[in-house]
């Protein structure tokens, strides 16, 4: 026993280290040689200063801005340090209500538009921090949008198309948008053509 | 359902299936009783920690000296964890200045982390820092899973020795399943992991600007006491760092299932993309998948493997087409309103509460099938807002017993005893002493393979009475009604079954969950492993029977058909009524 818990204990320190500390170490050597922009968060640097990444979400709420999915996390939703999903059952009337709000505050926001929402725009996602939203998300913001930019839907359309990702490979997960980048790209070209 | 949703997981199927073969092969090189050429590069490295630790490779263990190695090593880490939870706040790597982790919440991870559960009752990005992330939870992934693997070893070992009294040393076995088996493949993993944007570095978390600036309001106490509403503007967003994709890749492989963040699989950090998903996913399937191969061929006999395999994707194909047509066809609260849940080439519709958008329902619901078939419990997608039955079918696979695919190793030890009682019954039927791999299957064994299939049915059956009847226990359900319900009894069948993963409103970081939890979790991992080798000891001594005409072959389709049928009678026995109370009657409640 005696003997057995020596082993046992030499053994714990000795492959705890190697998996624990040489591992990781390792692996991120390789890592910053090999991939640093994906492997320090892929950053979106501006005049090289980061201003935000293009896999973490952030909260519009502005008319002149896509929206992108609700996001549960608290106290304020997109917070990068508690990310989370609602854990709301399908069942649960908060979340029959919180689908309400929101649908009423899509509306509020572009009053001619009755189309049915596109599901992604109204449920919030898994982890409160999802970066893109559907094209069919994208292009029902597009009046509204254009509208509060003065820019032709046309032109705003024409980016949301040329923001849409695929599938990847063609099979894999589902066609999306970056609201982010989406939104960034949007401040360009309202500062190239001013408003009308 | 949509033609890309079969379409993904026949993509999954497919590449699972050419990639476990040569895994399974691999790892019956490295097993052998004999030295093998495959472990030549590591063999310095090995024979150094051997030297180190005073261990002689060519010692051969009994069962119960076996179990003692494997018990001795777990416990050892399982304080471990705990101790170095307690004290980070005066180690190094932690920039965000993380205190030490409450006693009980790190006694219930301690536990967690120790038996490849991996339930995580913490939020990652808030609570452990680098070193803790690194020290104690990477490191115990990877010897966990490593137990898993090596008590597996020896159970095969006592079907294909004979005559024998030991099943092989429980340290070799350990330090192989970590050097050869699980640290390459991480390395891999984890770089195609960064590849596709899984963050790795030491840095602090990094502030930046919004777009958009917020606010939001909270409600605090003022000077005099009083309940008052302020609003704080929001103008940065904090960007968590660390070393996320080392972690995850082992998360995946090792079946442990306890993400880097709070968010787990579903944080864009931890699964970035549809391809990250994908190796994901396959990461999950590879070795215990992979084992089965192995299991045939260290008993000399490859359709021995097969059939194992085969009677695990006949019940896990349609369970996971289920799931998938379930999230699908949306959430039915919803069809009322003006939202539009149908598929299109523009969105994936269903049921999108808790899912990303860029894995969509396909992408989510094979996820939360697998990971629940396996013991793994990492997550995409938020359970608990799944669909009542899209809900029902990751719960049931854990209720199962964690045999389909299951926990690395622990997976298809769980699946050899329900193999016993399948050639028991058989023999049974025709009244003849039941033989397994050209073993005489008799009392000893039989008690041992019943008391492996029985005892993780009953913690959950017992943990879930035991919760619902006290108010600390039923306070903790943050869903009404059934669904409540459904939260608790998805906790103990995920802790009960070393799964992890959880619908995740039930507030269960309190003392008494973590208790409760921590308990299952330990009484489910060890006296079935344990109950395993004594198994395996048993028939290690015996001799081997040669096939005669009234055995009944275990290689063929009508003995997937049965050892399946077992698995799903036992299963539906033991919690058709639990589960009636719960998701069956979500589905059927009529909409107010």
């Amino acid at each position: 026993m005696g003997k057995l818990f020596r082993q046992a204990f030499a053994l714990l320190l000795s492959l705890t280290a190697i998996t624990g500390l040489a591992y990781p170490f390792a692996v991120t050597g390789i890592a910053q040689l090999a991939f640093p922009n994906q492997a320090n968060g892929s950053l979106i640097l501006r005049d090289g200063r980061p201003i935000g990444s293009a896999l973490i979400g952030q909260s519009f709420t502005d008319p002149e801005y896509f929206w992108g999915r609700p996001s549960a996390t608290t106290p304020q939703p997109y917070n990068g340090t508690a990310s989370g999903g609602s854990n709301l059952g399908p069942t649960n009337p908060a979340l029959t209500d919180a689908v309400k709000a929101r649908i009423a505050a899509l509306r509020a926001a572009d009053p001619g538009n009755h189309a049915p929402v596109p599901v992604d725009l109204v449920t919030a996602s898994g982890s409160g921090l999802d970066p893109d939203i559907s094209p069919a998300a994208a292009l029902y913001q597009v009046p509204r949008v254009a509208r509060a930019r003065g820019l032709p839907q046309a032109e705003v359309r024409t980016l949301v198309n040329r923001h849409i990702a695929g599938r990847q490979f063609g099979v894999l997960g589902e066609p999306r948008v970056d609201v982010l980048e989406l939104n960034l790209a949007l401040d360009t070209l309202s500062v190239a053509r001013p408003r009308r | 359902m949509t033609v890309n949703d079969l379409i993904q997981v026949a993509v999954y199927l497919a590449v699972l299936l050419a990639l476990i073969m040569p895994a399974g092969a691999y790892m019956a090189a490295v097993f052998a009783d004999t030295p093998s050429r495959v472990t030549r590069l590591g063999a310095p490295l090995e024979r150094g920690l051997y030297r180190l630790c005073g261990i002689r490779a060519g010692e051969e263990m009994d069962w119960k000296r076996y179990a003692l190695a494997m018990l001795l090593f777990n416990v050892l880490g399982a304080l471990a964890v705990y101790l170095l939870q307690r004290i980070q706040p005066w180690l190094p790597l932690n920039p965000q200045h993380f205190d030490a982790v409450s006693p009980d919440s790190a006694m219930n991870t301690a536990i967690s982390f120790a038996t490849n559960t991996n339930w995580q009752g913490y939020g990652g990005e808030s609570t452990m820092s680098y070193l803790t992330d690194m020290l104690a939870l990477t490191a115990q992934n990877f010897l966990s899973a490593a137990t898993g693997i090596a008590v597996l070893v020896a159970v095969v070992r006592g079907f294909a020795r004979r005559s024998a009294r030991t099943l092989g040393n429980f340290w070799v076995d350990l330090t192989r399943a970590t050097l050869y088996v699980l640290l390459p493949l991480s390395l891999v993993i984890s770089l195609l992991l960064v590849s596709q944007g899984v963050i790795q570095n030491f840095k602090p978390y990094v502030d930046v600007p919004v777009a958009q600036a917020g606010r939001y309001t909270e409600t605090v106490k003022d000077a005099a006491g009083h309940h008052v509403t302020k609003t704080v503007p929001v103008t940065t967003q904090t960007l968590p760092m660390g070393p996320a994709a080392s972690q995850v890749a082992i998360k995946m492989l090792g079946t442990n299932g306890g993400g880097f963040f709070n968010a787990n699989s579903a944080h864009p950090y931890e699964n970035p993309t549809p391809l990250s998903n994908l190796i994901e996913m396959l990461a999950i399937f590879l070795i215990p998948g992979g084992l089965c191969i192995t299991l045939g061929r260290m008993v000399g006999d490859r359709r021995q493997g097969w059939a194992i395999l085969a009677a695990m994707l006949v019940i896990f194909v349609p369970l996971a087409l289920g799931c998938i047509a379930a999230e699908q066809a949306g959430n039915p609260a919803l069809q009322a309103l003006p939202v539009n849940q149908h598929a299109s080439g523009l969105q994936a519709g269903g049921n999108m509460e808790g899912k990303e958008t860029r894995f969509g329902i396909a992408a989510s619901g094979l996820f939360a099938t697998i990971t629940t078939a396996a013991s793994c419990g990492a997550v995409n997608a938020m359970h608990d807002s799944f669909t009542a039955l899209g809900g029902l079918v990751p719960m049931w696979l854990m209720q199962l017993g964690e045999v389909i695919f299951g926990g690395v190793g622990s997976g298809l030890y769980g699946m050899l005893a329900f193999a016993v009682v399948a050639v028991f019954i058989a023999g049974l039927m025709v009244g003849r002493t039941p033989e397994y791999l050209g073993k005489k299957i008799e009392a000893c064994e039989m008690k041992m393979a019943s008391l492996a299939v029985l005892l993780p049915c009953a913690l959950v059956v017992i943990g879930t009475a035991i919760a619902v009847m006290t108010p600390a226990g039923t306070g903790a359900a943050a869903n009404p009604g059934a669904h409540g319900f459904s939260e608790i009894l998805y906790a103990l069948s995920s802790a009960s079954n070393n799964n992890g993963s959880a619908f995740a409103g039930l507030n269960a970081n309190t003392p008494f969950w973590n208790g409760l939890l921590g308990a299952c979790m330990f009484l489910a991992r060890y006296p079935l492993a344990i109950a395993m080798l004594a198994l395996a000891g048993s028939l290690a001594a015996k001799k081997h029977v040669p096939a005669s005409a009234g055995t009944l072959p275990t290689h063929t389709p009508l003995f997937v058909v049965l050892l399946a049928a077992v698995v799903i009678v036992v299963g539906a026995l033991t919690f058709l009524p639990a589960l009636a109370l719960g998701p069956v009657a979500e589905y059927l409640m009529p909409l107010h």
